[in-house]
């Protein structure tokens, strides 16, 4: 059983339904006991980092989510905001975020390029990960942010974007995963790199 | 690269697609649901509806079809039509849409783009603005005059300078739709899709008058637009032909401008 963190300014319905799609199972999590169902957990997340934070803190699930990600094993799978919060402050709201991944979020030159980044954009894989079995150097996939992460860390780079230069759009530190792009809206190969997912959860490797 | 994006664009009437020339003389294509799903598989990069019902009726939005639609449509969704507050756009976005598209209601009531951009993010609203050709005056500098109520009634707003507003009041993204080229299948109104284009930030879509892909590669190369919207080119027998959505991006390819690669 997949977990989708369910709070007001997420879109957890089209995680939810993508999951489905592919035949996940699938509990939408609202309180922290319902951590205690499930085997992997998905942070969807749109809106900002401020409300994300405040949203998760009012939901008392801050402090279960973490023992469960980071003090066991459970697979924890960000996306956009909810990758972006995992690092040590976002410049948006110019606030403290979770610091489970070192480093900062920073926001796009819009004196640069259009922010938000809207549309369809090339993903770029830096390594192998079960995560990205089976997807090639890189695909399409969709995008909707005017912030991006910038980790501390180069290992933890799992694929780069080009948007006024490269950005991390995706990474990977022990069960933590995350990707800045809206997999779940994807079209099919957002709904490949989901049932990658799907399969780590459940213990196996990815098959082709 | 970003590359530029192909937005389908349905008017749905009760849960059908229909099709209006000039926002006039409707017909029904098609069950809504289906027809979503048909363009999605055939690799469609957005799609949106337009709840035609709700916004002239001013009924609720049908959300049992976009919730329908949000269950088997995985790329991004978009639905206008009859967003009278805040609640209703959470409506939306609950039943799985991620964008809400504001037209008449942000003219009568802009504070609406501020409240939704702040509950839910500037990604998530879309304003979409009805664009006329008129007389330059001192009071509609760009020559182009905002339009209400699908297109019945004229505003006396500069087009330009509402869409500078919209983007001020948190809008993530502005469609412009031009009325005058709206069902002509003659190509978009590049003049003003060019002159908003360059005047925000944000993305701008064009829209209406799309009958062939040089019209869309047209609305690529000679403004800054990040998106076009297509309808009738895409499934209206009322067109000589219709053009798949592979047939589109493999002529944008050629002509050098970004698209999503097709899978095959």
């Amino acid at each position: 059983m997949i977990g989708v963190i369910d709070y007001r300014a997420g879109n957890a319905p089209s995680v939810y339904n993508a999951l489905k799609k592919i035949g996940g199972e699938v509990l939408m999590v609202n309180t922290a006991q319902d951590l205690e169902k499930i085997r992997g957990v998905i942070l969807p997340g749109v809106g900002s980092a401020g409300a994300t934070m405040d949203s998760l803190t009012e939901m008392g699930i801050l402090s279960p989510l973490e023992e469960k990600v980071r003090g066991g094993s459970m697979p924890f799978l960000g996306i956009c905001i909810g990758m972006q919060i995992l690092f040590e402050h976002s410049a948006e709201g110019d606030i403290p975020c979770l610091g489970w991944l070192k480093g900062k979020v920073t926001r796009f030159d819009k004196r640069r390029v259009r922010v938000p980044q809207m549309g369809w954009n090339e993903v770029r894989f830096c390594r192998e990960h079960p995560l990205v079995e089976n997807m090639g150097q890189s695909g399409h996939f969709y995008y909707v942010n005017s912030y991006h992460v910038n980790p501390a860390d180069e290992n933890d780079i799992l694929a780069v974007t080009d948007y006024d230069g490269d950005f991390c759009c995706m990474v990977q530190r022990d069960n933590i995963m995350a990707a800045q792009f809206h997999i779940e809206k994807s079209g099919p190969l957002g709904l490949k790199l989901l049932a990658n997912y799907l399969r780590l959860v459940e213990g196996g490797q990815p098959s082709c | 690269m970003l590359t530029k994006r192909l937005l389908a664009c349905f008017d749905m009437r009760d849960g059908m697609v229909t099709k209006a020339h000039q926002f006039q003389d409707n017909f029904d294509i098609g069950a809504a649901a289906e027809i979503a799903c048909k363009i999605y598989e055939d690799q469609i990069d957005e799609i949106i509806f337009y709840d035609i019902t709700a916004s002239a009726k001013k009924k609720p939005i049908d959300l049992d079809t976009v919730r329908t639609v949000a269950e088997r449509v995985f790329v991004p969704f978009t639905v206008g039509g009859g967003i009278r507050n805040l609640d209703d756009m959470y409506q939306v976005l609950k039943a799985g849409a991620e964008k809400i598209s504001v037209d008449s209601m942000a003219v009568r009531n802009p504070a609406i783009i501020e409240e939704g951009a702040k509950a839910f993010g500037s990604q998530c609203i879309v304003l979409s603005m009805q664009v006329k050709r008129v007389e330059k005056t001192e009071r509609i500098r760009s020559g182009y005059e905002i339009a209400i109520d699908g297109a019945r009634t004229y505003t006396g707003m500069d087009a330009l300078e509402w869409a500078k507003r919209g983007e001020d009041l948190g809008a993530g993204e502005l469609c412009v739709n031009s009325i005058d080229c709206d069902g002509t299948h003659n190509g978009y109104d590049l003049a003003i899709t060019g002159l908003i284009a360059d005047a925000v930030s944000i993305p701008v879509i064009a829209s209406g008058g799309a009958g062939n892909p040089s019209h869309i590669a047209d609305a690529f190369t000679q403004t800054g637009a990040s998106a076009a919207i297509i309808s009738s080119m895409l499934y209206s027998p009322k067109l000589p032909r219709n053009y798949p959505v592979a047939e589109i991006k493999e002529l944008l390819s050629e002509k050098g401008i970004p698209v999503r690669p097709y899978l095959k």
